[in-house]
């Protein structure tokens, strides 16, 4: 199972994970897990940023004489350790004692906890259930809501071997949760299609 | 699970509906609105009892009116697969017909009328055959197999002992099958022997083969039940030219007409008021010669004499001579006949032998009311007699007995009905035994209280306003049973409703006219017959 990053804040409905290398978080909308025995969380990652390490300090840009990035990196190796990269994932299910829930588990996940991206098997299990697009439709995040549903969709559909069964059912369940809004069905929509 | 133990395909869920108006469906996204058809049968899985009910309406419904004003861009696949059943959706109209409940008693019961909805959300699925089998029982001694519902194998039967208990009709434009399927119900009759029937043919196609609209020949009664069938001709020639093998040939004398019978020709022979009633006294001051004694009376000082003693006007006599010249040209009128066609038919029916009388080419209007009319009643008469002598003395009543008659609305219409002998025998229904089977072609000229009286109704495509009204007068659900009745196909479908079946139904017509259809119809003990057919299949491949 791959680790991608170990959690540095956590609340009921979400939790930051610091990866461990620069720049090598999880794709938008992939499903990561994470252990806090007896208790799995799941989350969906809906974020992503890479900042310096220090709030108040800004990297500065240093490239005018290097001729590529690369060199950059290569002339100030303390960077990689100035900078951090970390990403949010929201939290959208649990399983404890084999069952899967799709909903909010009774406690947050636990600061350190090291989070793993899942294994294609256990997304086909998860999205077995579109209840999570609730959550996604209905929490307040700093990236639109369309773009997020459509990422995970897409991210989910690619463990199915023929995924146009899987993206129509997850469509038709939008277009139910969505009744009111024909517009953002539509956005959505169009950024699943194949 | 089988398709047929879980009842037929998943079509949707119930989401509305009222007992009077029908039951809203939603459709599921995975049954297409495009392969719905009204006059299918649908089953609704309640709480407590099972539904059956017939689709009468199919709609298109969207979830949010933004839609129809933005529609979105179909021509993608993914987005019209994904709004299929969700966004837009289809919805079936189903009008709730029997109840069928769960516990064993109601089982045993069968299907009851219904009384109340299913709950909300109740499945709905396709009728399976055997659902079907349920609410039409299957092929016995007493249910003959009339059709097929549409779409399906499952055989839909009538149950012809109730049939004949009542008058009935076949409806239907010209050219929708009719004749077939009132061939079909003879033939039925016969073979369950329920009844003995009496057929006015005006067209001469029950008796003997006549050719479909296809060109094909196509046999009728006497030839599949050579030893049950009697044919009666009007027109011997004819008969002989179409090489009919005929028992009889009807011939009525003049002193056979009676005044009564003028009166249904009143219109056909457009006698006035007055001159029907200077019969009456002609008939009075004759006796049975006043046709004769009419006939041969010239233009003298003696005639003028008599009209002023009777006090009829001169044009009132005129306007009657003219009429019962029309009579007099009919050639199987004839002054005096030895035999009486009254008693020979009545000695056919009480051995059991259907009669058809044939009316070759005498098709004329006059001729059929003059003759149908004038036989049915006094058969009546004699049904009536001894039906009160068998309640009186408790012997056996007479067999019952079903008359056909064609173009019904020239003598059932709100005019005569009250007059003739029809509009008595279907008003009094069962009572003498006596039914009605009446097939037409315009049942809005047919008085509506005959069509009240009409116990069930067999209906092909009709496609005027007033005359669908008036088949449909007092069904419940009308409105819904239009929509299937106006959308029939032209050929082979019919709409049967009322007595003899527990709920309206549409059914594709068994077949008739093949050498394969007709062997179904002879019962097993007639091996002559099959062989017949057999045969007739070898000639078709040669």
């Amino acid at each position: 199972v791959e680790r991608v990053g170990e959690i540095i804040e956590a609340s009921t409905t979400d939790f930051v994970a610091q990866c461990y290398e620069l720049y090598q978080s999880p794709p938008l909308g992939s499903l990561v897990k994470t252990k806090d025995l007896p208790v799995e969380l799941y989350g969906i990652v809906y974020n992503a940023a890479t900042t310096s390490l220090e709030p108040g300090r800004r990297p500065i840009a240093r490239g005018k004489d290097e001729a590529s990035e690369e060199e950059i990196y290569k002339s100030s190796p303390q960077l990689l350790q100035l900078l951090r990269s970390e990403f949010s994932a929201l939290v959208v299910g649990y399983r404890e004692n084999e069952k899967l829930y799709h909903y909010l588990p009774p406690k947050p996940a636990r600061i350190h906890g090291f989070v793993h991206l899942c294994l294609p098997g256990e997304v086909k299990e998860f999205s077995q259930s579109f209840d999570f697009l609730n959550i996604l439709i209905n929490t307040h995040l700093p990236v639109p809501a369309d773009e997020l549903i459509a990422a995970c969709l897409r991210q989910m559909s690619q463990v199915y071997e023929d995924p146009h069964p899987f993206l129509v059912a997850a469509g038709k369940e939008l277009a139910i949760l969505l009744s009111g809004d024909f517009n953002q069905l539509k956005a959505i929509l169009g950024r699943i299609k194949q | 699970m089988t398709q047929e133990d879980s009842g037929g395909q998943r079509l949707g869920i119930v989401v509305s509906g009222s007992l009077n108006k029908g039951i809203e469906v939603k459709l599921d996204s995975s049954a297409s609105v495009e392969e719905m058809a009204v006059g299918r049968y649908v089953t609704i899985e309640g709480e407590k009892r099972r539904f059956f009910g017939m689709i009468t309406d199919i709609s298109l419904g969207v979830i949010d009116q933004k839609l129809t004003l933005t529609p979105p861009d179909v021509s993608d696949p993914f987005m019209a697969e994904v709004l299929a059943g969700t966004s837009t959706y289809g919805t079936l109209h189903v009008l709730p017909t029997l109840t069928i409940g769960g516990d064993a008693a109601s089982l045993l019961e069968g299907p009851q009328p219904v009384k109340t909805v299913p709950i909300h959300f109740s499945t709905v699925n396709l009728a399976s055959q055997r659902d079907v089998e349920l609410v039409f029982g299957s092929e016995d001694e007493r249910k003959f197999y009339i059709g097929t519902p549409l779409d399906m194998e499952t055989k839909i039967c009538l149950d012809l002992p109730e049939l004949v208990k009542r008058s009935n009709g076949i409806f239907g434009k010209s050219g929708t099958g009719k004749t077939f399927l009132t061939r079909l119900l003879l033939i039925g009759i016969l073979q369950k022997g329920t009844a003995v029937n009496l057929v006015f043919d005006m067209h001469s196609e029950y008796g003997w083969e006549s050719r479909s609209e296809e060109g094909r020949k196509v046999k009728a009664l006497k030839q599949l039940f050579p030893s049950k069938v009697a044919v009666f001709t009007l027109d011997e020639e004819g008969s002989r030219r179409r090489q009919v093998s005929t028992d009889f040939v009807v011939r009525i004398g003049y002193d056979e007409i009676e005044p009564e019978d003028m009166v249904l020709l009143r219109q056909t022979l457009n006698l006035t008021e007055p001159a029907v009633e200077a019969v009456y006294q002609l008939s009075r001051r004759f006796g049975k010669n006043w046709l004769q004694n009419s006939l041969d009376r010239k233009d003298s000082e003696e005639t003028r004499e008599l009209l002023k003693e009777m006090s009829i006007h001169e044009s009132t006599y005129q306007n009657l001579q003219r009429g019962l010249a029309t009579i007099r040209r009919l050639p199987f009128l004839v002054p005096h006949t030895p035999d009486n066609p009254v008693k020979r038919i009545l000695e056919y029916l009480d051995q059991g032998i259907n009669v058809v009388l044939e009316f070759g080419r005498y098709t004329d209007i006059t001729a059929y009311i003059l003759v149908a009319n004038l036989l049915t009643r006094r058969i009546h008469a004699q049904y009536r007699e001894r039906m009160e002598k068998a309640i009186g003395e408790d012997i056996a009543l007479p067999r019952p007995l079903v008359i056909t008659i064609e173009e019904a609305h020239r003598f059932l219409n709100p005019e005569l009905a009250s007059q003739t002998i029809f509009g008595t025998i279907a008003r009094e229904m069962r009572k003498y035994n006596v039914t009605l089977l009446i097939i037409d072609q315009r049942p809005s000229g047919i008085d509506s209280e005959v069509m009240s009286q009409i116990g069930t109704k067999i209906t092909c495509l009709l496609d005027n306003d007033r005359d669908i009204d008036s088949v449909l007068a007092g069904v419940s659900g009308k409105s819904e049973l239009k929509s299937v009745l106006s959308r029939l196909e032209s050929r082979q479908q019919a709409l049967i409703f009322g007595h003899a079946v527990p709920m309206p139904v549409v059914v594709r017509t068994r077949e008739y006219g093949s050498p394969e259809s007709y062997k179904d119809f002879i019962p097993g003990g007639e091996a002559e017959i099959r062989k017949q057919a057999e045969k007739d299949i070898e000639e078709l491949w040669k």
